[in-house]
């Protein structure tokens, strides 16, 4: 029987995706989450977000969630958008504890939800400063 | 005043889509870490990041300990006129950052 | 553990015999030529350098913009900015670090920047010295530093011959636990992968740097420092000779290089 190490918690990001999707359908798609798959150092990963949406004042990205699957809290950050933004396209720069898995949802003005999920592999650097 | 650097057109055509880029220092302590006596640091981040375009809200993020020290945004906003855009972060021990650029739209 | 002649050894004593022949300033052993030379810069990812060209995406800038600041603040008993002796930095800063560490005439030795600020800054201004790797110490050093980016690295001070040579045998020495030479890795295995991570020449170009481990700028004290402890050596404190005569020699090696502070780097 596998159990899942005291580091992961798929079922805490889970939860903390069910909190914000409220039980409404997400469907793969129409957001892309552009991660270096070959991270050097997983405290400072770039990190793009676009969804393919035309952002009029009827059609547009109401916001954004990232999620990850290993890190001590499953939120990484939640972006309200609207139809000012003209293009639903963020970048930041994330933490991630381990190689995992990272899910990136969209909300759209219809209420419909879409998602992308992305795994990374860390790489740590090999001289590290003792703390 | 924290110290942050913004990217934003000086000028640029009315209805065009602009990006724009924001970095503000700050640490983000994250409250996960601890000292080798086994001692928390406690979390220190900013939290919340809004942009407001002549008073309106155009761009809002709220930050988990998830997001990397010296936090940095780029994001798009249409130059619908010529004013000011506003940048405000927020954040835990009453972190307060307050920037401004102006833009022209012809 | 290897034996007291390795094979390695052996070849960088035939090749020091061989460079003999070859004209140089310093004499030297197993030098990577100019044209080989690269920055650590060329070995990370496309993302990491968009992160260091960019101004605005840089966070290294965040401690030029408060070295700017302190560069005009005056400061001491003697109630003096470091602008009043020395004017506009884009000016009389620019390209000076490309030439570091600098010989003092009156210590007879080199000194690096962060000793230089706080020889001005105790002297000059009248005021203590600052920390190592205090938030002003390397926002000053961060806004001299970023005045010689784009500038080539130069080292031709014909004073500075003794401590690069010091430098170089501190380069070329096995130590720590691991019983390594910085140069096994960073001359013979540059390029090369350890732990996932390409080996860089580990040339000073860009400091001091935003090291995403670090999540902070650092001095390139500081960064020597890491690799000791990766190697299970112990460290120089800060400010010891040892850090100065390595940097002198690193610029020598580096030289023709350009200056990138403040760079990114993993």
């Amino acid at each position: 029987m596998l159990v899942p190490s005291a580091a992961a918690t798929p079922a805490t990001m889970q939860a903390a995706i069910a909190s914000v999707i409220r039980g409404a359908k997400v469907n793969p798609g129409k957001i892309k989450l552009d991660i270096p798959p070959l991270v050097e150092n997983g405290n400072t990963v770039p990190c793009s977000i676009t969804v393919d949406s035309p952002m009029t004042e009827v059609d547009y990205v109401k916001a954004i969630h990232v999620f990850t699957e290993k890190n001590p809290q499953p939120n990484v950050v939640s972006i309200q958008l609207g139809p000012r933004a003209g293009r639903a396209s963020v970048s930041t720069r994330i933490r991630l504890a381990d190689t995992q898995t990272v899910v990136a949802i969209a909300e759209l003005s219809d209420g419909s939800l879409w998602s992308h999920r992305v795994d990374v592999l860390i790489t740590l650097g090999a001289c590290l400063e003792d703390s | 005043m924290p110290r942050a650097m913004i990217n934003v057109p000086a000028k640029a055509k009315r209805g065009e889509v602009i990006p724009i880029k924001t970095l503000i220092s700050h640490v983000m302590e994250s409250g996960f870490r601890h000292s080798s006596t086994g001692q928390v640091f406690p979390r220190d981040i900013i939290t919340g990041f809004v942009a407001t375009y002549n008073g309106e809200e155009v761009f809002r993020a709220t930050l988990f300990p998830a997001i990397a020290a010296n936090p940095f945004f780029t994001f798009h906003t249409v130059a619908v006129e010529s004013g000011t855009i506003e940048f405000e972060w927020t954040g835990d021990n009453g972190f307060s950052g307050i920037e401004q650029a102006k833009i022209l739209v012809e | 553990m290897s034996p007291g002649w390795s094979a390695r050894r052996v070849a960088a004593r035939l090749f020091a015999i061989a460079a003999w022949i070859a004209p140089a300033g310093v004499a030297c052993a197993a030098e990577i030529p100019l044209s080989e030379r690269r920055s650590g810069y060329e070995q990370m990812s496309s993302d990491l350098k968009a992160m260091q060209d960019e101004d605005t995406s840089n966070p290294g800038m965040l401690w030029v913009l408060d070295g700017e600041a302190l560069w005009n603040r005056k400061t001491g008993e003697a109630n003096r900015a470091c602008a009043d002796c020395h004017g506009a930095a884009h000016e009389s800063m620019k390209g000076v670090v490309a030439r570091y560490p600098a010989f003092d005439s009156k210590r007879s030795m080199p000194v690096d920047l962060e000793g230089r600020i706080n020889i001005c800054r105790t002297e000059h201004q009248k005021a203590p010295a600052l920390a190592f790797e205090s938030k002003e110490l390397l926002s000053l050093a961060a806004f001299v530093a970023q005045q010689s980016r784009g500038t080539p690295i130069e080292s031709n001070d014909e004073r500075l011959e003794s401590f690069i040579e010091a430098g170089r045998k501190l380069f070329n020495q096995r130590q720590g636990q691991l019983d390594l030479a910085c140069a096994q890795c960073h001359d013979d295995n540059s390029g090369r992968k350890l732990a996932g991570i390409p080996m860089p020449q580990a040339h000073p170009t860009g400091y001091p740097v935003y090291r995403l481990e670090w999540q902070s700028l650092g001095s390139l004290q500081r960064r020597l420092r890491n690799c000791m402890i990766g190697m299970r050596a112990e460290t120089y404190a800060y400010g010891s000779p040892e850090y100065v005569a390595l940097q002198a020699f690193l610029m020598w090696r580096a030289r023709g290089m350009l200056m990138e502070s403040p760079a990114v780097r993993p």
